[in-house]
Order: structure tokens, then sequence, then C-alpha cells
């Protein structure tokens, strides 16, 4: 052993720590009062899990491993196996903790069989007699590791009580928990510096436990291989490295451990406080679920190099469930020493807190104060509560923690304590068929749970907690060999005669038989009562209800508002109490508070909220005293959710119906939209067609005026304004034609006969037409055609209107001298194209895009040619009529040129051989 | 191209302002024809616009009694022309007669909203028109518009 350090350097370093961790629980508080939470993340989430890593496996995984072998692998195959279906099961579980305020382990199960006080009675009392202990076991530690530090007692011999600072760090803890544990009643609120320190401690303990790993695995050895070697050659060890340690039921024995620690994650009370009700976001589990099981095989990675290098190192004589501590404290290394003792220390106060606030809560919500309601020293009227409640709360952690001290002074070195780590596990594995079951099966009862709580729990005490006591020399072991009176049968460790078991194997297939035979047998003998039956609903199907308005509410009955105010304000303050009222008012549409009706929702909202303080089962009593209530039995429950389902199909209902009317108003808006664009357009049209007729009888009417007023005119001037007045007539009746026909275009009302058509013939008609008008303008018109070109299906009287408005529209803009017009027929695969090319301006680039808009015409005001504006609009109606395309194909610096296209198969009908056409559409 | 017309102050009876500058702005080349004659008809010296443009450039440098404006021309339109003058001090005071083919109620609220001292929807009187043109500048140039 090398040299010890001094206690007030031990209790000094311990004293700084625990500082540090007021400290961080004080920061993450202060960060949750700002809004600005550190424990809103799956990081912090997933690190609170590891307070599953208690100083027992902290410094009791080395001893295990030392003593046999890989066995203390199951202690975390379990919860890894059971994070697997963390999203299913946990998820639920936090679900239905968060829906409905659940504090407490002993709360949920309780809450689930009808809220009743006695299931939570017997859930906390199972958990006081198995925790406790645990309790004290990690003040051993604590102790042992002091005692091992500064040698005043060889191999962890227990100093006296006053002279370690045991009862000191345990009385700082029981200061810390009522500081961070009790900030406010509602216990389903979350304690945020508590769940800060934890994950901090979480930290500490892997960083610490690591840091000695690493020393000795490559420090004081050669890495894992060397450590392997140097064991091997010592006696007896290569049986610590193979599963055969423990007989022929090697088998039974892992199942069994791995079960125990699997249904210890998911039911030890701080598990339960961690992972649901301090659970911010189930999301997080996602993370979690991995997070959690690498922590776990990360603490263990040099859990054998440990115990082995200890075995090479000190010795079979030295204590193995220390080698955490003299190994580097042996090697000189005083400073690792310490800090694997502050790990050591981590892990005790991370679940001597969360425990204690567990099982305080537990103590208070479900042992206090429904002691104190049934007394009628608490009633549902009077004044202010809370305090009073927070106090008890105070006072139980203290005595849960003095509870825990007392043990551990009074066991000492008892077995009964060392091996209490899986006694304890047994002993919260009786909640899982209450717990589990619940959750998933609708008929299970409270007499069921009851039952096999109580039957579960008696077998446990037999046939473990009794050996224990007997073990520890504190009674007369010879009934655990004879079995009691001489009755061998009922030898507690082998019942019956069941032997060949270990006996936590033995003991916890017996209490869970007997548990789990007695809640599905009494749960079947007796149908549930409908306050059973409503919370079983709850639970079993709590994703499907969520907190909607059209949920059901299993409460029939008659309570006055205010009584239902004075109640809440009484356990949970004023504040909260207005606040649940005015919230309640504006979720419910009733604007003031007073004039709400207590009506089973607010009942349901009051009950569950005073729940979050008191529990389940007391809020259910107290809720029950000031309302006047019917008794529901099975079928009004059925009654009731049929109701609701009813008015679930009605919401749903509805909500489709103002879907589908919001999407009719906004079709009908769109189509609104669109016919007054219509409208618009033909305002403009009509606006622009009276434009258009009155400019022409504009200089019709002046002129005519000006000669009948003016007698003396001259012959010549006359004559002008003759040919004038002809010329706006013509422009005149060619606008009203035109007006017409596209009038008719446009409405669907246009004649349209469909021949064969050849389109050579018509262009050279149409180019012999316009060629006297060319002729005035001082140009020539080009054709250029192929030798033939097939037919195409069209009316030749609209497609030579179309050529004539090309062709004159070319006219108007080639140059006085040299004008030129090219009219080019082209035919290919497809269809056949016409273009008609002029050499004048071109079109500017402003008017490209709306040249085939009505009344836009080309030109400038200077020399606008004659026209309507409405030529280039109906040919491209025309066009677009017979299937093809028309457009302006205007290059730079050159002369406009307008092209239209016409498919070959127009409309689909012309089929290349002998088809005839009347075949052909009855084909398309 | 310069449109404008040369001034031709012949001796024409009517007891109007004799020689009175008058523009003409349309569009439209035969209506042009009408006005120029009429007004010619009657002793005024004529100008000749094609465009809005081109109305605010000659408007600007010959400084017309009256200008008969197109409401309706490519480029400026001759609502755009009243604006410009009104808002310029040099010129404000030309009288300015808006000729619409519209005629719809929002052009005329246009063209007052414009400024323009009268309305007329083509086609027009000559007579009436004659007779506006005349009443108008009849009246003193000043006061009748506030600066």
């Amino acid at each position: 052993m090398g040299p010890a350090l001094s206690p007030a350097l031990v209790i000094g370093v311990a004293a700084l720590y625990l500082a540090v961790l007021f400290a961080v629980a004080a920061f993450a508080d202060r960060r949750a009062r700002e809004g600005r939470s550190l424990i809103g993340n799956a990081w912090v989430y997933g690190l609170s899990l590891a307070v599953y890593c208690t100083a027992w496996t902290y410094f009791g995984s080395v001893g295990r491993a030392a003593t046999t072998g890989v066995w203390f692998l199951p202690i975390y195959l379990g919860p890894t196996l059971v994070m697997l279906v963390a999203w299913v099961v946990v998820r639920k579980m936090i679900r239905i903790a968060h829906t409905y305020r659940i504090t407490s382990i002993a709360d949920f199960i309780a809450s689930r069989y009808g809220k009743s006080p006695l299931v939570a009675a017997v859930v906390t009392l199972i958990t006081v007699v198995g925790i406790v202990p645990y309790i004290a076991l990690q003040l051993k530690a604590v102790s042992a590791g002091y005692a091992v530090l500064t040698a005043t007692g060889a191999h962890a011999t227990a100093p006296s009580w006053w002279q370690d600072g045991t009862l000191l760090v345990a009385l700082a803890l029981a200061l810390f928990t009522i500081l961070f544990g009790t900030r406010h009643l509602d216990s389903a609120e979350r304690h945020e510096g508590m769940v800060a320190a934890v994950a901090a401690e979480s930290l500490v303990k892997l960083v610490a436990f690591l840091a000695v790993g690493a020393f000795v695995t490559y420090g004081l050895f050669g890495g894992f291989a060397d450590v392997w070697a140097r064991a091997s050659a010592l006696p007896g060890v290569t049986g610590l490295l193979t599963l055969s340690g423990a007989g022929n039921f090697a088998w039974a024995q892992w199942f069994s451990l791995t079960l125990l620690s699997g249904l210890s994650v998911l039911l030890l009370p701080r598990q339960f406080q961690m992972m649901v009700v301090e659970c911010v976001d189930e999301r997080h589990l996602k993370r979690a679920a991995w997070v959690f099981p690498a922590y776990l095989l990360a603490i263990n990675i040099f859990v054998l190099p440990l115990a082995l290098g200890g075995l090479v190192l000190l010795g079979k004589g030295a204590d193995p469930e220390t080698f955490v501590l003299t190994l580097p404290l042996a090697h000189g290394a005083g400073a690792l020493a310490l800090i694997a003792y502050v790990g050591g220390l981590s892990a005790a106060t991370g679940m001597l807190i969360v425990e204690t606030i567990a099982v305080s809560t537990m103590v208070c919500n479900d042992l206090v104060m429904p002691a104190l309601l049934r007394l009628k020293l608490i009633r549902a009227d009077g004044g202010d509560l809370t305090r009073l409640l927070l106090n008890i709360r105070r006072a139980a952690i203290l005595g849960v923690l003095l509870l825990g001290y007392l043990y551990f002074v009074v066991a000492g070195e008892a077995y009964a304590l060392v091996s209490i780590g899986l006694i304890s596990f047994a002993a919260v594995a009786q909640f899982a068929p209450a717990l589990l079951g619940g959750m998933y099966w609708r008929g299970a009862t409270r007499l069921g749970a009851l039952g096999g709580l109580l039957g579960g729990f008696a077998v446990w005490a037999y046939t473990l907690m009794l050996p224990s006591v007997a073990k520890s020399g504190w009674m007369d072991a010879a009934f655990l060999t004879h079995g009691p009176f001489g009755i061998a049968a009922l030898a507690p460790e082998r019942l019956f005669g069941l032997s060949g078991l270990d006996n936590l194997s033995h003991a916890l297939f017996w209490s869970l038989f007997v548990n789990g035979v007695l809640y599905v047998g009494l749960s079947l003998w007796r149908a549930p009562s409908g306050r059973e039956a409503s919370q079983a609903l709850l639970f079993v199907d709590v994703f499907a209800r969520g907190r909607s308005a059209a949920d059901p509410v299993f409460w029939r009955g008659r309570a006055h508002r205010a009584d239902l105010e004075a109640l809440a304000r009484r356990l949970l303050g004023a504040d909260t109490a207005r606040q649940i009222f005015e919230e309640h008012a504006r979720d419910s549409g009733t604007g003031d508070v007073a004039d709400l009706t207590a009506d089973a929702r607010l009942v349901d909202i009051v009950e569950r909220r005073i729940a979050g303080a008191v529990g389940a089962a007391s809020a259910r009593v107290l809720v029950a005293a000031v309302a006047d209530e019917e008794p529901l039995n099975a079928g009004d429950v059925m009654d009731i959710l049929n109701e609701a389902s009813q008015l679930r199909v009605y919401a749903r209902a509805l909500e489709e119906k103002s879907r589908s009317l919001e999407i009719a108003s906004a079709e009908l808006s769109a189509a609104n939209a669109q016919l007054r664009t219509l409208d618009e357009l033909k305002d403009d049209f009509m606006s622009s067609v009276t434009h258009e007729l009155r400019t022409p009888l504009t200089a019709i009417r002046a002129l005519s005026e000006l000669m009948l007023d003016t007698p003396d005119m001259e012959g010549e001037q006359r004559q002008d304004f003759l040919r004038i007045i002809v010329g706006e007539s013509e422009r005149l009746g060619r606008l009203v034609n035109q007006v017409l026909d596209m009038a008719k275009i446009e409405s669907g009302h246009a004649e349209w006969h469909s021949t064969d058509v050849d389109l050579k013939a018509l262009v050279a008609d149409a180019v012999k037409a316009t060629a006297e008008l060319a002729r005035t303008k001082g140009a020539e018109i080009v054709l250029t055609a192929p030798a033939a070109v097939p037919s195409v299906k069209a009316d030749p009287d609209r497609l030579t209107q179309v050529m004539l408005n090309l062709i004159s529209n070319a006219a108007k803009f080639v140059p006085a001298q040299g004008g030129r017009i090219d009219v080019r027929l082209l035919a290919d695969a497809d269809g056949l194209e016409v273009q008609v090319e002029d050499n004048g301006p071109g079109v500017p680039p402003a008017d490209r895009d709306t040249i085939f808009e009505k009344f836009r015409q080309g030109g400038d005001a200077l020399n606008r040619p004659p026209g309507t504006g409405l030529g280039l609009p109906i040919s491209r109606r025309i066009v677009d009529h017979f299937g093809g395309k028309i457009w302006l194909d205007q290059k730079e610096g050159k002369g406009a040129c307008f092209a239209f296209r016409l498919p070959l198969r127009s409309q689909g009908a012309n089929a290349p051989t002998q088809t005839t056409s009347a075949e052909a559409e009855e084909t398309t | 191209m310069d449109r404008e017309i040369a001034v031709e102050t012949g001796p024409t009876p009517a007891p109007c302002p004799q020689g009175a500058k008058v523009l003409i702005a349309d569009d439209e080349p035969n209506i042009v024809v009408s006005l120029e004659f009429m007004m010619k008809r009657e002793g005024f010296a004529v100008l000749v616009a094609r465009d809005g443009r081109e109305a605010l450039e000659t408007i600007r440098r010959e400084h017309p009694r009256l200008v008969l404006l197109d409401a309706t021309m490519p480029g400026m339109s001759g609502f755009d022309v009243c604006e410009a003058v009104r808002a310029d001090a040099e010129v404000r005071s030309t009288r300015i007669v808006m000729l619409t083919a519209k005629g719809r109620e929002t052009d005329m609220a246009r063209g007052v909203g414009a400024g323009a001292d009268a309305y007329v929807t083509k086609p027009f009187s000559t007579r009436e028109l004659m007779q506006k043109v005349k009443d108008m500048l009849a009246e003193p140039p000043a006061g009748s518009l506030p600066a």
C-alpha cells in the first residue's frame, strides 16, 4: 500500500466537489429562469440517464469482475437491450406521465389502477424497503473510499460515524436536494439544476474511471494484451474469462441478471425520475437510446483490465472493490487516486440525489398526504397548503437520507448491505407486471395489481431479503437450509424443491411468477370498475388521445368553480391557480374566469394540475371532496368514450368541410378575378373599337362640315377633301367588317370550311391579287415555291385572307424606291411554311411582342399606314384554328418577315396514303 | 423630319386675334388636314405636331396661344403633354383643348385632372369647336389660371 492521503485533503476535495455541484445546479436553475434552459438537449438527457451507474457499479464492477469474471457484464447488457425498445416503451411512459402530470413510479402505477391510494402506498413501501439499503450502500462507498485513501482502516473498515465525512456528505446532499429538488411544488415540473448536476456527474465519473483504467492498462501494464498475459499466469484467473463460472445453470443466471438489470433501468425510482419525469422532449429519446448504451460500453472497457491488474499487482488478499483507488495509490499516483475518489463520489452523490428526490416525492405524496387526508389533518378547504406540502417534502428528503445513513451505520459490513444492489433490483422488478401490463392491457385491474405487487414482494422478502438478513448473522440461519419449522419445501432459497439456481435467479423466478399469476388471475376474476376502465383507456390509448378538446373526460357530477379555484389556490398557490383558470377560460372561449362553468373538463384540468403537486391518488381524494360526483360504471365509461369518438368524427368532418369550403372559395375568387380580367379586356376592346371608329368619322364629319361652310372653296381643295372622305369611309367599312369578323371568331360563331387546300396555288393567287397594289407602291413581289406541295386541310378563303393581309401589310412598309416583297413557300415532312418578307424598316423592338394584339398597328405616328389594327390578330386566330402557328421573324437591320406554318396533318386529320380524310377523322 | 408648318399670316376678316399662334397636335393625318384648314380659314397661324413629344417641344419653342391636343398619341400621350405644360412656368398659361376619340368618363376626368381648359369628344362639330376656341382666346390669358 502506497502513502496514504491526509484526511483534510480528501475531505477538502470532496467538499470542493460538492461546492462545484451546487454551482452547476444553481447556474442551470438560473438559466432555466431566464428561459435559456441548459437541459433541453438530448446529450444532457442521455448523460443524465447514466445516473444508473452508481458507486456500486463504479467500485463494485471491478470487484465483481475480480471474483466472478465476466459476470459484471449482464448488468449492462440489460439496459442496452431495453434501450433498443425505448422508442416504443419509454416514449409511451413519457407521454403518459407528461399528459397526466405523473410525478413518480408509484404515482404512475396507482394512476393507472383508478388512482388508487392503496396501490400508491404499496409501491412506495416496496420502494422504501428496497431502496433505503441501496442508499446506505452508496454512503458506504463514500465512507469506504475515504477510509482507503486516508488508510484509517485497512480494507475499508468503517471508522466511527463522526470521524469520516459520510454524515456530512449525506447532510450536504439533503441540502442540495432540498434546494434544487423542491424549488416548486409541482413535481411534474422539471428540476433543471438537478438534471444539469447529474449530467455533469455522469461525465465526471466516466472521465475518472477511464483515467484510472488507462493509467493501469497503459501505465502499469503494456496494454490490454499485457494485462491478459500476466493475469493468465495467476491460478484460477482463466476461469474468470469464461461463462462457465456459475456451473450448469450459467445461462439461467445470465438471463436473470440481464432481465433484472433491464427491468431496473425502467423501474428504479431514479431511472423513472430521470428518464420519464425529467424528460424535456420525448424526441430526445432517439439520441439517448444510443448515447446511454455507448456510455455503459465506455465505462466498462477498463473493468476487466482493472480487475485482472489488481489481482496481479495487489494480490488475492486485497479488496477488489477498492482496486480503482488502491491501484493508483499503491503506485504513487495520489492525485489520480483522488480523482478516482471524486469519480466514485460523483457516482454515489448522483444516485443519492435523484433517488432521494424520487423516493421523497413518493413518500410525501403517497404515504404522508393520504395519511393526513385520512386523519382529516388536511381538508379540501382552508388556507394555503403549498408551504406545508413543501416542508413535508423537505422533511421526507432529510428522512430518506438519514434513514439510509442509519442503515449504513447499523448494517455496516453486513452481507445484507453488500448484496443489496441486486436485491434492490429484484424489489423494483416487482413493478414490472403492473406497470408494463397496465400500459398495454386494458383489462388489468386494481385488484390484480395489488395482488401481484404484494405477492411478488412477499416472495421477494422471503426468498431474498430474509436470507440476506440471516446471512448477516441477525437471526438463526438454520431455516435457510432446513426450511422453517423443518419444512424443507419452504426453504427460502430452494422453494418447493427448486434447486440448482443461484439465489437471485431463484428469487426472481418465484417472485415474478407469483406476481404475474396473481396480477393476471385477479384481473381476470373481476371486471374493472368504471374508474379503472377509464384510466386504462387513458393509459393504453395515450397516443390516440392528445390533449385536444375532443378527448373524453371520464367524470360526471356537479362542481362549483369557486370550490375548484379555492382548492387549486390552496395546493398550487394563488398565481398558478389564477393562471390555470385564465388559460382554461381562454381555451374554452369564455372570456371571463367568473363565467366559467365547472364542467367535467375544468374538473379534469384542476385535478391533473393538483396531481402534479400531490400525486394522482391524493388529487382524486381532494377533488372528490369538493365536488358532488356521480360514480361511473364501466358502461358509463364506454358511453363517454363513444361520445368522444363521435365528437372527434364530427370535428374531423367539420374540418374537412371547412377545408373544402376554403378550396371552393379560392376557386370562386380565382374565377371572379378571371371574369374581371375578361371584363376589363372587353372594356378595353370596346374602347379601342370606339376609338378606331370615331377617328375616321371625325375626319369625315369635319371635312364635310368645312366644305358645307366654305362655299367658295377651291375645286382642288374640295377634290382633296372628297378623296379623304371616301378613303376614310372605306376604312370605316373595313373596320366594321373586321371587328365583326374578329367578334365572330372570338365568340366561336365563325364559319369554318375545311377542304384540301393546294397552298401553292393559293399563295400564287394571293400574290397575283396584290400585284397591282404593290405596283402602286413601286414594289415587286417575288414568289419562291417548290414544284408541288402536299395539300393541307383548311379553309381556303380564310387562308387567302391571311395571305392578303400579310402581303398588303408588307406593301405598306416597303421603301418608296426599290421596294421588294419576298413570298416564300417551304415544305418539309411535318408541314408547310409561308414567309412574307419586305425590305422596309422592320418592326421596332418595342412593338415586336405585341404586334399580334388587337389595335397595335405598326409604324410611327408620322407615317402610319392605313389599317385597322385587326389584320394580324385575325390572321393569328385563323392560323391557330388550323393547328398552325404565326410569328414575326425579325432580324436586326432587315425588313419585317412574317411567317406562318401549317401542319400537314392539320387537326390530326390528313392521313398520308389512301385513307380518306373522313375515315381518318373517325379514327382520331 | 421637321413637321412644323410655317406660319402663314393671310388677311382674314374674323374679329378674333389675328395671326394668333395655335398648335394642332394629332397623329391622324386627315384630322390634322381638317383642323388645319379650319384654323387657317379663321386667320390663325397654325403649327402642327404629329406626336406628344413633338407637341411639347413646339409649345416650348413657339409659345402658341392655344393647343388642340389629341389625347391618344403614340409615345407621349396628350394627358402627359398637358401635365408637362401646366408644370412649366413659361408655357403654363397656354390654352389647351383636349380632343379624344374615346369619350369614356375616366378619360374626361383624366383630361380635366391633367389641367385641360376644355374637353372635346371626337367626332366634333367644327362650328362648336371654333366657337369654343374663339371664346377661350377672348378671355384674358392672365387670371384665367391661378399661378
